[in-house]
């Protein structure tokens, strides 16, 4: 996986808040997004000789996203309450559970534990993004999963639908226990396991017959 | 009912969609403008008091709008049933904040604020004095002479005597404690059994061990589990003329406006719930959340929309557990197998609030599942100093079963006889009696039992036979052993509302109070009424999870109630509609009512010939007003179907009723869970090799839910055999296990590697579409078949607590004995 060298951020004082102050660049945050971040009070303020870019391009789903975005913001956290896709599911904030699963660039990662910062340059695919934009069909993992009646509350379906996309597409034929491994980084509580990986073993097929 | 095309069949659920990607709405999705932020206070300490609170440096940081403490939070109030009776409220029962926290995590306070950092900071310069109390993490210890208690003035719940003609009085802490005589049997690893405060007993105890062949008596410890649904209980609140909306994580809809209404001292006409999906609740949700008034309190407070958002550490503290029970188990048995007298003794581990049900039940649900011919169970709750307990899936039912299969199975061992046979021989039969006789003298019965069919069908389907002579033999380091197990539990209730109305475009539009966590009976249940008044599903809408739109009287959706109640009030209210649509075409087309006959979306003569459509069927009741339309409504109808069903008036026919069928019995529904495992005896590590639950459900209305309603609550109960428990710090009184990492719920590679599960589809004959509820039976059944395996595949002297995890194994079999510390909580 290619690493993207990232400026560090200087800290201006031991202070937090003096810290937050400093990278924050010009723009307007609606006060909607402001679950971890510093909300409009403190925006208009000068940026500091040393300071992370915060106004960044993230292509989502497709699309190229200008996005307001601090040096310790998670992609998960950028995804939900900036972009609005809230698809993704934040279910331990930890890397534990993996209900926040999403494709960089074909891969899947924990976006809880991924900094928005190093996706810059990399495309992402949410859950939002699966079925096709023009028509609405559902992908192969999602039609799987519909037909199938997978999944119970499915607060845990996107991480799991992401994941195994993003297997099949390394191994698109595998057997139930190949893709139960596969998927194995990612927890379900209502622990329908078996129809879970019944559903994903028909997304796997319908892929395969494209 | 003719043959069904819906009832019985899969079919893409009306939610279906917006899960798979990704506009499925859960609480925490939702924003409103000008939102602002809470975070909460958490109680560092086991058991404290807050002697002074300092939150001038909170208050006058800029971006805080409003901090609460406990004394913010009205008091509880008393709940007045459906049926009008009062219940007075505990005045020592769990409240949303509090300012004497029983265990470390309870929340103390809440701020609002612009955003998460300014309230997180703000709570760092929160200056609080405590006072810390004594505390106990630890059941058994608690009742030690001079050992703590977990509050000052006690360690159990009484119920005083109710006085004739008055509600009854809400339990009393009273101190509870066991002499050193009476705890001389800790000392050998047997459970003490001292003096408790409730018990009953029924048929001849002592005539019953006499006559015994075998008798065993053995001690087992259930663990406490959380139930960790994957969504956090957040919260969003905001209010408008008055009126609470309250977007929230809870299991049932309409059963949650009550709740929080009486949180909030509030007119339930003013609480608006929002919530058409739930990222899963097992017990711990069931009419909505106590920490969710936070954010309508701060809300109000500081006159702006307030969210909530719950961490997964704070989720642990304040999501509720299932309370372990140390149990101690004599059973009689006959040279054949069959139990002749049961003496049940439990100790539940209760946390610190509401006094537990599971101590009671386990007694209920063992006394009807292996029909002993006397019984007697004994049992009390204690307090501890830890997360408060919550009804989990099977409450009580799961650790009475967990305290008996294990012993059923060496009962089989010893007298030499076959697992299933001897279960099959103990199993309840149709209209099976169970727990003790009431003031009158009768016992109570269950609707139907076909545990046994249940029993004879997994025998075949599992080749139980031909795995049966395999188990036990070691090939090389690996073992296998195969295991059955029964369980059972309540599975519905009756009297509540079913409402829709057949509108002039020829379209069912039905009203669902019933909650969306995953099960699907928010909408599997109204097919019934689809079927009945013969309109494809593909023209029905369904309106649920939200409380301002005109939703009918529903139960909780938990304790595996819904299926059955709302199958019957579906039915109520398409057996009406139809009515009604018979007299209209009486009306129109000539004739007696009894002369027509619904089907294919039309009412016609019986027999083919003049009929109308049911869109025509519509307007006509539209004009005709009257009981037509929903102009006027039949008494017996909640009040709150009766607000929904008055704005839905005048819009087309409608349907609607209260289930007032008969019903003679409990309703239960049982599963037989069947299970091999393969054990490496070097590594102590071993695989659930194939799992087949055989479900009495009654009749089937959704395979597919049904399926995974039956397969995942397996899983659930398998957690409790295999890896889930809490560890605490017992010097400190704290938890260590907070995290997915340490509790260790099943992942999908601890997943049988084969799983299957049946339906015997035998319908129940005391409710009329025949359907029972199927949520909470598959736990105990998963998780004591994989226990029964176990000792199977390795001998009785392995585990004498659940879970069984790997080093317990290579120690038992290293030293030839179960080598767990017996009596100690949270190991």
């Amino acid at each position: 996986m290619a690493e993207i060298k990232m400026p560090e951020p200087e800290l201006p004082s031991a202070s937090r808040r003096g810290f937050i102050k400093g990278v924050i660049a010009a723009g307007a945050v609606a006060s909607s997004s402001a679950y971890l971040f510093r909300s409009t009070s403190l925006l208009g303020q000068p940026s500091a000789p040393g300071a992370v870019e915060r106004l960044i391009t993230l292509n989502v789903n497709g699309q190229d996203r200008r996005v307001d975005v601090m040096p310790q913001e998670t992609l998960a956290m950028t995804i939900r309450y900036k972009l609005g896709l809230t698809g993704t599911k934040i279910g331990c904030d930890r890397a534990e559970c993996g209900a926040c699963t999403v494709l960089i660039d074909d891969v899947p990662h924990y976006s809880c534990s991924f900094l928005t910062q190093r996706a810059r340059g990399r495309k992402i695919v949410t859950i939002e993004g699966l079925a096709d934009p023009a028509t609405g069909k559902l992908s192969a993992v999602q039609q799987g999963v519909v037909d199938e009646q997978g999944f119970q509350c499915a607060f845990c379906m996107p991480g799991f639908v992401m994941a195994a996309t993003g297997y099949l597409k390394t191994n698109s034929n595998p057997s139930r226990q190949e893709l139960a491994h596969g998927i194995s980084g990612n927890l379900c509580r209502c622990q329908d396991y078996d129809k879970i990986l019944t559903a994903m073993m028909r997304g796997a097929e319908y892929m395969r017959k494209g | 009912m003719a043959a069904l095309k819906l009832v019985g069949r899969n079919y893409t659920t009306p939610d279906l969609v917006a899960k798979v990607t990704g506009q499925a709405k859960y609480a925490e999705d939702f924003r409103v403008d000008g939102m602002l932020f809470a975070r909460l206070l958490l109680s560092p300490m086991p058991h404290a008091r807050v002697k002074k609170l300092n939150l001038s440096a909170a208050l006058a940081m800029p971006g805080v709008k409003a901090i609460i403490t406990a004394d913010d939070i009205p008091a509880p109030a008393a709940t007045v049933t459906d049926l009008g009776q009062t219940i007075q409220a505990n005045m020592k029962g769990e409240r949303a904040l509090t300012s004497e926290p029983m265990y470390q995590g309870e929340p103390i306070l809440a701020v609002a604020a612009v955003d998460e950092l300014t309230a997180i900071e703000a709570i760092e310069k929160i200056e609080i004095d405590w006072e810390p109390l004594p505390f106990s993490v630890d059941p058994i210890d608690s009742l030690r002479p001079g050992r703590p208690t977990a509050r000052l003035e006690g360690n159990v719940w009484v119920r005083p005597p109710a006085k004739p003609g008055t509600p009854p009085p809400p339990p009393e802490v009273q101190n509870l404690k066991w002499t050193e005589e009476e705890l001389a049997d800790a000392r050998d690893g047997r459970l003490p059994m001292g003096k408790v405060p409730d018990q009953w007993t029924y048929g001849d105890l002592d005539a019953g061990f006499k006559n015994a062949a075998l008798v065993l008596d053995e001690t087992f410890v259930t663990p406490n589990t959380s139930h960790q649904t994957l969504e956090s209980r957040t919260a969003m609140a905001y209010w408008q003329n008055g009126k609470l909306f309250l977007h929230c994580s809870t299991q049932s809809t309409v059963q949650t406006v009550a709740s929080v209404a009486r949180w909030l001292h509030m007119d339930p006409n003013d609480v608006v719930i929002i919530s058409q999906y739930t990222g899963g609740g097992f017990g711990s949700k069931a009419t909505g959340t106590h920490t969710s008034i936070i954010p309508a309190l701060l809300a109000k407070k500081a006159n702006a929309p307030v969210m909530m958002r719950i961490s997964r550490e704070e989720e642990h503290y304040i999501g509720g557990a299932r309370p372990s029970l140390h149990g101690r188990m004599k059973v009689g048995f006959a040279k054949d197998g069959q139990i002749t007298a049961i003496d049940m003794f439990v100790v539940g581990e209760n946390g610190p609030y509401e006094p537990q049900g599971d101590t009671a039940q386990s007694g209920r649900i063992v006394s009807l599942l292996y029909q002993p011919q006397a019984m007697r169970w004994r049992g009390v709750s204690v307090l501890t100093n830890t997360p408060p307990r919550r009804a989990q899936s099977q409450p009580g039912g799961l650790q009475g079963i967990m305290l008996m299969e294990p012993l059923l199975s060496k009962a089989a061992r010893k007298l030499a006889l076959d697992q299933v046979a001897i279960r099959r021989m103990n199993a309840p039969e149709g209209k099976a009696q169970f727990g003790p006789a009431s003031p009158q003298g009768t016992r109570a019965h269950a609707t139907s039992s076909f545990m046994k069919q249940a029993l004879d069908r997994g025998r075949d389907l599992f080749k139980w036979d031909e795995r049966k002579a395999a188990s036990g033999k070691r090939q090389g380091a690996k073992v296998r052993g195969v295991g059955v197990a029964m369980s059972t539990f309540v599975a519905g209730s009756v009297g509540f509302d079913g409402l829709f109305v057949i509108k002039p475009d020829g379209r069912l539009y039905i009203q669902s109070g019933i909650g969306n966590l995953g099960t699907e009976s928010v909408s599997d249940v109204h097919r019934v009424s689809a079927e009945m008044v013969g309109v494809p599903w593909e023209k029905c809408e369904l309106t649920w999870g939200h409380t301002g739109r005109n939703l009918p009287w529903s139960c909780v959706s938990g304790g595996s109630q819904t299926t059955h109640a709302h199958t019957r009030a579906a039915h109520a209210a398409a057996t009406d509609a139809i009515k009604k649509l018979q007299q209209i075409a009486a009306k129109d087309l000539g004739g007696r009512p009894e002369d027509y006959e619904v089907a294919n979306e039309r009412v016609f003569r019986k027999g083919g010939g003049a009929g109308i459509t049911l869109a025509q069927a519509a307007k006509r009741a539209i004009e005709l007003g009257g009981i037509f339309d929903g102009h006027e409504l039949p008494k017996e109808i909640n009040a709150f179907t009766k607000r929904s069903a008055t704005a839905l008036a005048g819009q087309g026919l409608m349907g609607v009723a209260r289930d007032s069928y008969k019903h003679d019995g409990a309703t239960h529904s049982f599963v037989a869970g069947f299970a091999e495992v393969e054990v490496d005896v070097e590594t102590g590590k071993y695989q659930i090799v194939d799992y087949l639950a055989v479900a009495d459900v009654g009749t089937v209305v959704h395979p597919n839910a049904l399926g995974g309603q039956v397969l995942g609550r397996s899983m659930l109960g398998i957690g409790h055999a295999i890896g889930q428990k809490w560890v605490y710090d017992q010097h400190y009184g704290v938890p260590l296990a907070k995290r997915f990492h340490y509790n260790k719920p099943p992942t999908i590679l601890d997943a049988p590697r084969k799983m299957a599960w049946e339906a015997l589809d035998i319908p129940d004959p005391e409710t009329p579409v025949g359907a029972r509820g199927i949520g909470e039976p598959p736990v105990a059944a998963g998780c004591c078949a994989i226990l029964n395996a176990l000792a199977d595949a390795l001998g009785d002297e392995i585990f004498r607590r659940a879970p069984v995890m790997t080093d317990e194994i290579l120690t038992a079999l290293e030293t030839g004995r179960p080598t767990q510390d017996p009596l100690t909580a949270h190991v």
